[in-house]
């Protein structure tokens, strides 16, 4: 009996000493091996005497798991202390810099161009194109611009040909004619696009883009064309309410014809859409004119619509407060990554124009 | 076109305030530009006050003075007045200004080695008085609180400057602006008094129309004002062409210009002396030449419309006189014209010869036909009065009858047009109000179309008239309706917006360049496509439309190299043009990088950018797009801007002949001729519209999903084969050993050198073999794997390498 408490108290001894997985395996062998303690002492079990052995065997038992759970424990604790002991040594600054990322920009044009297509999409215009050179028939003429109309002065067009009569475009109105010769009304379009007048200074690129508009069917008349700027200028900003001005204007290809613009004021330095008594022009429209349809082989009795031009580069600077229009085409990296937009930043009806 | 309320007020009986008028003539389609005073060069000169006055240290009479012009820091000013002393008030000019007494312009000068800026004037000097002693003294009581401020009041009245429409000639006079704004209920449009004048006999001077094919002069009205005085115009007269910002030139010629402002109405003076008997309006001749106005000598073309007398050209009607008969100061007698041109003839003339004045922008815009006597009659009136002289009866020769044009209007085309109803009564009140003659017949009213509107022909202009005056915030606004006829975006421009941002996703900026560029740059990208000039460019080095997206963005490489960027990664998306005509483009995705990849990064290698970077951004595009990356061939053929050993074309299938992409390193002879410096230049190229149709909707694209769960083996091996011998084809000859059973080749190892003979090269791959019907025993494996090698070695020419 003596012995067996002799057993147990020296071997707890040893195990609470501090130790290794090796001397832990030892002290297994010492107590469970074939010439072990624990062994020996089952071994010696049939030299006792009947009323001893019954007992002996119960207290021996009792010890056994108690050493062998002691053992079990140890044999945990010590690997999961070899595991910690390991990670620590594995440890890096996690502060240091990721690996290398790369970020593309979406130029802020093509974003405004793809919130424009997001916002008329939603009231049902599907986008049309259109080429860049042009013939002055398209680009002038069929739009009710004879040649000896003065209006042909105010754009200052780039020519292909001596004749003139190949040339940039001018404006993308253009690809309303092309739309309807090509179709039959009713026409629900815009054409986003490049266009060009040979005039170059602060305010004036030779390239720069627009959105032309265009709507015709039985019944258009001017208070739709209202209606849907309104709505267009609004989603465009992201703003509930804007002040908006109709301000008679001149056209050849509509009429009656007018120029809007939008309320603003200035608030450090930037502008505020659509509070304030400022106004600033940002688009023309009005109906369109019944030469341009009888041109297109429609007839003006039985339909009429309107059309509208916005200049796209305007409209960025705008939104985006982006001040001068020559940098958006000087390819400047800095700039591009300042005011580009993530791939990802997609403008769509269901997720909305941004973030 | 400018004026002042003042002028508007003489055609236009008002109660309105200035800032009223001001934003109806913007509300009936008349933009106003500004209003506001014209500065004046008596601006320049400021009350002043001398803080300190010292002797100048080289010379005794002068003195440098320190004066306060109300700005921050006092200015240096040197003075030769015994009267110049400390505290004293006084007038100040700045450099710009000029001495009223003398006309001089003041600059900052160094007098006697001390630098003066600007000028202490005395009375005389501003024409105040004759008193030249010293510099004007300003009593204290009433200036000290003044110092800075403009010593002379600007008394001009403020003006109006309206941007003119091309259709409205009629507001390029001060009475049609009258006219609108009275029509839209600012007050009413005063008459003009019919003074006549009394006629001191006929015209003596005979003049004729000749009846010359396209005569660009229908009527040519005149008369004589024999005894007149010329002069300087009185000051009223001077200050309405100042205010306008024109110059007085003489009595006459000021009047003429009056009339042309205030009525719209062009005139034109002749000194009737230097006249050779008659006067003929006809064709001019090829060769004739005369000195205009200008003093600018023209050579003219047959056909344009001339002013002649019996010796030769006088002037071109309608855009200007010549020198040979123009009034000066000492003309006596003058030849008053007032005449109509039709406005075709106008602009073919002066475009032929680029003359640009005041009177032929409003010919060929359109001038009232029937305001020629009129004109005469108010320009004679004001002449006499200035400058003496009996006026003639007027003279009216004309070869065609003024058309009073007139159109039928359905009173219920406004609604239908405008979207809202306005009663018979106040439309009718609103054409009586802008000149129309008005007749109602039922719902429709005949309109006689007044003779100063050329640009109303036809029933839509005159709901454009109501609507304008009415305003247009009498529109009510509708909602949109969301119905939908088509798709927004079509295959192809879903294509486009998809490639846009996925070149982007791979770290591109994107950036947006002329469709010009420079030719020289141009050249070495253009290929075989045709060189497109633009006849007037904006300047030398934007002269050619581009035939590829490289030479813009090569260029602007270049300008971001130089502001000290290396690692650069650009693309854009626009047209390149193949001819001048229109549709004769292409719609192309180009996108460069430069420099290295991982520059500077802690753990990861350096490397410089190549060919497989511009291939995997080409590809990885391509299969994004929905393109099968099996179906893509590739050939080494490219354009010739290309590194000709590092570049190559993508096909969308093997047997395609013209490629969707090319990709590679840019010829380093580019890099030379445009001396950019990097260490390395790749490129590529993706052409949208020989990607059309080739791929599935995304509903119809999703096969059915299979797959094998049986084990698969990897066998790796490595052939040596020609060095020419192309990767791509031991894939596909691998590949098609047996579909069913080889999953996947993959190349692990190119190698050359060492144990390889010089024209060879070592390709190790990777094959997957997997079966769907089982697992494949040891012996199968073996079957395949000879397969494979002697596959390969029959067909390539390879040997297996040992």
């Amino acid at each position: 009996m003596s012995d067996i408490k002799k057993i147990k108290d020296e071997f707890l001894n040893k195990l609470n000493a501090d130790l290794n997985i090796e001397s832990i395996n030892q002290i297994k062998s010492e107590l469970f091996g074939k010439k072990g303690k624990i062994s020996n002492s089952f071994k010696n079990l049939g030299s006792l005497p009947t009323e001893e052995r019954k007992k002996f065997a119960s207290d021996l038992n009792f010890v056994k798991d108690e050493l062998q759970e002691k053992i079990n424990k140890t044999i945990q604790e010590i690997e999961i202390k070899e595991i910690n002991s390991k990670l620590e040594n594995e440890k890096v600054d996690v502060t240091l810099p990721e690996r290398n990322i790369v970020q593309g920009k979406i130029h802020p044009v093509s974003q405004v161009i793809d919130e424009i297509s997001s916002i008329f999409s939603e009231i049902g215009f599907s986008v049309e194109e259109g080429p860049d050179v042009e013939n002055e028939h398209y680009n002038f003429t069929a739009l009710n611009t004879p040649d000896n109309h003065p209006a042909r002065d105010m754009h200052d067009t780039f020519y292909l040909d001596d004749k003139k009569e190949l040339l940039l475009r001018t404006h993308t109105s253009p690809v309303q004619v092309r739309t309807m010769l090509k179709g039959k009304p009713p026409f629900k379009i815009i054409a986003p696009g490049r266009t060009y007048r040979s005039d170059s200074d602060q305010t004036h690129a030779p390239m720069f883009h627009q959105v032309e508009g265009l709507h015709i069917d039985k019944n258009v008349n001017m208070g739709h064309l209202k209606g849907c700027l309104n709505y267009f200028i609004k989603s465009f900003f992201e703003v509930d309410k804007i002040k908006m001005r109709f301000r008679p204007s001149h056209f050849p290809f509509t009429e009656p014809s007018a120029e809007v613009d939008i309320g603003y004021e200035l608030k450090d330095g930037k502008i505020v859409i659509g509070e304030g008594d400022k106004w600033l022009e940002i688009l023309g429209c009005g109906m369109v004119h019944p030469n341009v349809l009888k041109n297109v082989k429609i007839n003006p009795d039985n339909y009429q619509g309107y059309a509208f031009g916005i200049g796209i580069d305007r409209l960025a600077m705008l939104k985006y407060g982006i001040n001068d229009l020559r940098a958006f085409f000087e390819t400047d990296y800095r700039w591009l990554n300042h005011f580009g937009f993530d791939p990802l930043d997609v403008p769509s009806n269901y997720r909305g124009l941004s973030r | 076109m400018k004026f002042t309320i003042g002028w508007l007020k003489e055609h236009l009986d008002t109660k309105f305030k200035d800032n009223q008028i001001i934003e109806k003539l913007t509300d009936v389609g008349l933009e106003v530009e500004s209003f506001e005073k014209v500065s004046s060069d008596l601006d320049n000169f400021k009350v002043a006050k001398i803080i300190n006055a010292e002797q100048h240290p080289n010379a005794d009479k002068l003195k440098v003075c320190d004066v306060d012009i109300g700005e921050q820091n006092t200015l240096k000013v040197v003075c030769g007045a015994p009267n110049a002393k400390k505290d004293l008030l006084t007038v100040y000019a700045g450099p710009g200004s000029v001495i009223p007494k003398n006309n001089m312009k003041l600059t900052v000068s160094k007098i006697r080695g001390v630098t003066s800026y600007g000028m202490l004037c005395s009375e005389s000097e501003l024409n105040l008085s004759d008193e030249s002693d010293g510099i004007t003294e300003l009593k204290s009581n009433k200036y000290s609180d003044k110092v800075g401020k403009n010593f002379f009041k600007n008394n001009t009245e403020k003006v109006i400057d309206l941007s003119i429409t091309p259709n409205r000639p009629d507001c390029l006079g001060v009475r049609g602006v009258a006219r609108d704004l009275a029509a839209a209920g600012v007050g009413k449009l005063k008459n003009i008094s019919n003074m006549k004048i009394k006629n001191s006999g006929p015209q003596k001077i005979k003049v004729s129309i000749t009846k010359d094919k396209n005569q660009g002069c229908t009527i040519f009205g005149s008369c004589l004002i024999k005894d007149v005085t010329n002069k300087e115009s009185p000051k009223w007269l001077k200050d309405k062409i100042i205010s306008l910002g024109q110059k007085p030139i003489s009595a006459i010629v000021d009047i003429t210009n009056y009339v042309m402002l205030d009525l719209n109405r062009p005139l034109h003076a002749y000194d009737s002396d230097k006249i050779d008997k008659e006067i003929i309006v006809r064709n001019s001749k090829k060769g004739e030449t005369f000195e205009a106005l200008d003093n600018k000598e023209y050579k003219l073309d047959n056909d344009m419309c001339v002013i002649s007398d019996k010796s030769g050209v006088l002037g071109l009607g309608g855009i200007i006189g010549g020198t040979r008969s123009g009034t000066e100061f000492n003309t006596k007698n003058i030849l008053l014209e007032s005449a109509y041109f039709l406005p075709r003839s106008i602009r073919k003339t002066s475009k032929l010869l680029n003359i640009d004045t005041d009177a032929k922008f409003r010919f060929e815009r359109g001038i009232d036909p029937q305001s020629i006597e009129i004109g005469l009659d108010k320009a004679a009136q004001l002449i006499t009065e200035i400058c003496g002289g009996k006026v003639s009866k007027f003279d009216l020769q004309s070869i065609r009858n003024v058309k009073k044009n007139k159109i039928k209007f359905k009173i219920s085309l406004f609604e239908k047009i405008a979207g809202f109803k306005l009663k018979d009564k106040e439309v009718i009140k609103i054409l009586i109000d802008l000149g129309f003659k008005v007749s109602k017949k039922k719902s429709e009213l005949e309109l006689t179309i007044p003779t100063w509107r050329p640009d109303i022909t036809e029933p839509i202009d005159i709901v454009e008239e109501i609507v304008r005056i009415k305003g247009f915030n009498n529109i009510e606004i509708l909602e949109p309706q969301k119905n939908r006829i088509k798709d927004t975006l079509n295959k192809q421009q879903k294509l486009f917006h998809f490639l846009q941002r996925s070149v982007a996703s791979k770290g591109y900026f994107e950036t947006v360049t002329w469709s010009f560029t420079d030719s020289k740059i141009n050249n070495l990208f253009k290929e075989n496509y045709k060189e497109i000039k633009i006849v007037n460019p904006i300047s030398s080095d934007l002269d050619v439309l581009r035939n590829s997206i490289f030479p813009n963005l090569a260029f602007y490489l270049k300008k971001n190299l130089d502001r000290g960027f290396r690692d650069i990664s650009l693309y854009e998306i626009g047209p390149i043009f193949k001819d001048n005509k229109p549709g004769e483009q292409l719609t192309v995705i180009g996108g460069i990088k430069s420099g290295k990849i991982s520059r500077l990064n802690w753990n990861e290698q350096n490397r410089l950018v190549d060919v497989f970077d511009a291939k995997k951004d080409t590809i990885q595009t391509l299969i994004e797009a929905g393109y099968d990356r099996h179906s893509l061939f590739i050939r080494e053929k490219s354009p010739s801007y290309y590194h000709p050993g590092k570049s190559g074309s993508v096909y969308l299938d093997k047997d395609d002949i013209d490629p969707v992409a090319y990709f590679g390193e840019i010829h380093p002879n580019i890099l030379k001729k445009l001396d950019i410096k990097t260490e390395a230049f790749v490129g590529f190229e993706i052409y949208l519209d020989y990607l059309k149709d080739k791929k599935l909707k995304l509903k119809d694209s999703k096969s059915k999903f299979q797959f094998s769960d049986y084990q698969k083996s990897d066998r790796d091996f490595a052939f040596v084969v020609d060095k020419n011998f192309k990767a791509q084809d031991l894939i596909e000859i691998i590949s098609s050993i047996d579909q069913s059973l080889i999953k996947s080749v993959k190349i692990f190892d190119v190698y050359e050198g060492e144990n390889i003979p010089k024209d060879k090269k070592s390709i190790a791959l990777n094959v997957t073999i997997q079966s769907s019907e089982k697992t494949l025993e040891e012996s199968d494996l073996e079957k395949i794997n000879k397969l494979i090698i002697s596959t390969v070695e029959t067909k390539s020419g390879a040997k297996i390498r040992s």
